[in-house]
């Protein structure tokens, strides 16, 4: 009987904190996940077809650079009460505090393009028109906010983020070869050597990992869902959950490319949901589903981001939680980014591979002040008190941040620059 | 139009003046963190500058 009661008594005590996992589950979970955007998918398929299952062991090493990263915006976001564009204003002065809003607005409104080629190019397989495409994404997002209820809108992102995993089925439908992933993924190697073209693809897959909007959006969400001091170590699990599932899915777009493209030279995610449809129907299908969602969340967020940054600074009502009425500026930028944004992929001939590799180089200025800019922040005993960094989350995150920030900087100017590394 | 300009200008003056001084404390560390970026910055900038000028030519 006691033996009952006990294990009753720890089955409930597990249960609620399941509940309360449930309740404050959301802010991590959504931005690491819709890290996987469309420009993500096309990284990940073309390093699948590239180099097989080789670089997958890379891809578990940008588990812990995610986490690190992006649970310093969970503690700054729960302490402060602030979005991180208005914790830089305030830290560090109008100067760097317009020098980010700006170069925030551009890189998510250039991302912003970037996930509507996505989501075009994936529902053009299907026979959907471009046009049609941007507009049912427009008044899809627009029922998403409308109904001024961020606990609405944040299920309904993670019901777009619970289709994300299509990919892991996709990978099971193409029979890989398991001894060959472990033989080949799991041990570090360089295939064909460490060349300019392999670091390159590290580099790129880095880029995809971490951008600037995330560190903007975590914390704006953060604040908007009201996380509490107390709420910080569920926030940290969340983000960890998230990282180690965006990773997952990365991992398995590789395994799928890996095992049916390998070999073939792969430009972007819909041209490999096209290849694989040729051999393997249903996981082309999946492939491009995939895509479509992936930039759906993306842009999802990445218009939030710009909103709520911008509604920190000039003091407009900028949460969820408020109606259009009450809020009107911060649903104006929001609905402004998105159908320009959505315009621009329909303008016949416009230069969107010109805009994609934009992104990447004006990413690359906004990223590294971003980085600086949350450490110097973490280690603000004044505002963070007992969480400011401690030595050994300065240690690791320092060290991410100045990898990241040499590894970013060498792909951006890889990128302006194609042959300086061949 | 012009009020609404005119009502953005204010309120960008508005905001200059509340953040126009950094609140966080300077130590030696931040100013050197700060000076640094500022010089990677211009790096970049410069670079993107000769890149456009290559594409002109």
């Amino acid at each position: 009987m006691n033996f009952f009661s006990k294990l009753y008594y720890r089955l409930r005590k597990s249960w609620k904190a399941v509940q309360l996992y449930l309740v404050i589950a959301g802010p991590g979970l959504v931005v690491m996940i819709a890290d996987n955007d469309a420009g993500g998918i096309t990284t990940y398929a073309a390093t699948g077809a590239k180099y097989g299952y080789n670089l997958i062991w890379f891809l578990l090493i940008l588990i812990p650079v995610a986490y690190y990263v992006q649970e310093m915006t969970v503690r700054l976001g729960a302490v402060t009460k602030r979005g991180h564009a208005e914790a830089i204003f305030d830290g560090f002065g109008a100067f760097w505090g317009w020098f980010s809003l700006i170069d925030l607005m551009i890189v998510d409104w250039l991302t912003l393009v970037t996930e509507f080629i996505g989501m075009t190019s994936a529902l053009q397989i299907f026979g959907v028109p471009p046009w049609l495409t941007v507009v049912g994404v427009i008044s899809l997002m627009a029922m998403i906010v409308i109904n001024g209820r961020y606990w609405t809108w944040e299920k309904i992102a993670m019901l777009f983020c619970a289709l994300n995993l299509i990919y892991i089925p996709g990978a099971f439908m193409v029979h890989p070869s398991v001894s060959q992933i472990i033989g080949d993924g799991l041990i570090p190697n360089f295939p064909g050597g460490f060349n300019g073209q392999l670091f390159f693809f590290l580099m790129a897959n880095i880029g995809t990992t971490i951008a600037p909007w995330m560190l903007f959006f975590q914390q704006s969400s953060v604040v908007d869902k009201g996380l509490q001091e107390k709420d910080i170590p569920w926030g940290k699990f969340d983000t960890l959950l998230g990282s180690t599932l965006t990773v997952i899915v990365a991992i398995f777009i590789v395994i799928v490319t890996g095992t049916v493209l390998k070999g073939v030279e792969i430009d972007s995610a819909s041209q490999a949901a096209e290849h694989l449809m040729q051999t393997n129907h249903y996981v082309g299908t999946f492939m491009a589903i995939g895509l479509f969602d992936a930039g759906l969340l993306g842009a999802i967020c990445i218009s939030l981001a710009s909103s709520w940054a911008f509604g920190e600074i000039f003091g407009w009502a900028h949460s969820l939680n408020q109606k259009i009425k009450e809020a009107p500026w911060f649903y104006a930028s929001y609905f402004f980014t998105l159908i320009t944004a959505g315009l621009i992929v329909l303008i016949p001939n416009a230069p969107l591979v010109l805009i994609t590799l934009f992104v990447q180089v004006i990413a690359v200025t906004l990223l590294p002040a971003a980085l600086v800019f949350l450490i110097l922040l973490l280690n603000d005993k004044k505002h963070m008190g007992i969480y400011c960094n401690t030595l050994s989350q300065n240690l690791i995150g320092g060290f991410i941040v100045v990898a990241i920030v040499i590894l970013s900087t060498l792909y951006g100017v890889s990128v302006m620059f194609p042959t300086l590394f061949a | 139009m012009a009020n609404t300009f005119k009502n953005l200008a204010l309120k960008i003056k508005a905001i200059n003046q509340r953040y126009s001084e950094p609140h966080i404390e300077m130590s030696k560390g931040v100013k050197i963190a700060l000076v640094a970026l500022r010089i990677y910055l211009l790096f970049l900038v410069s670079l993107m500058v000769y890149k456009f000028i290559l594409l002109l030519q």
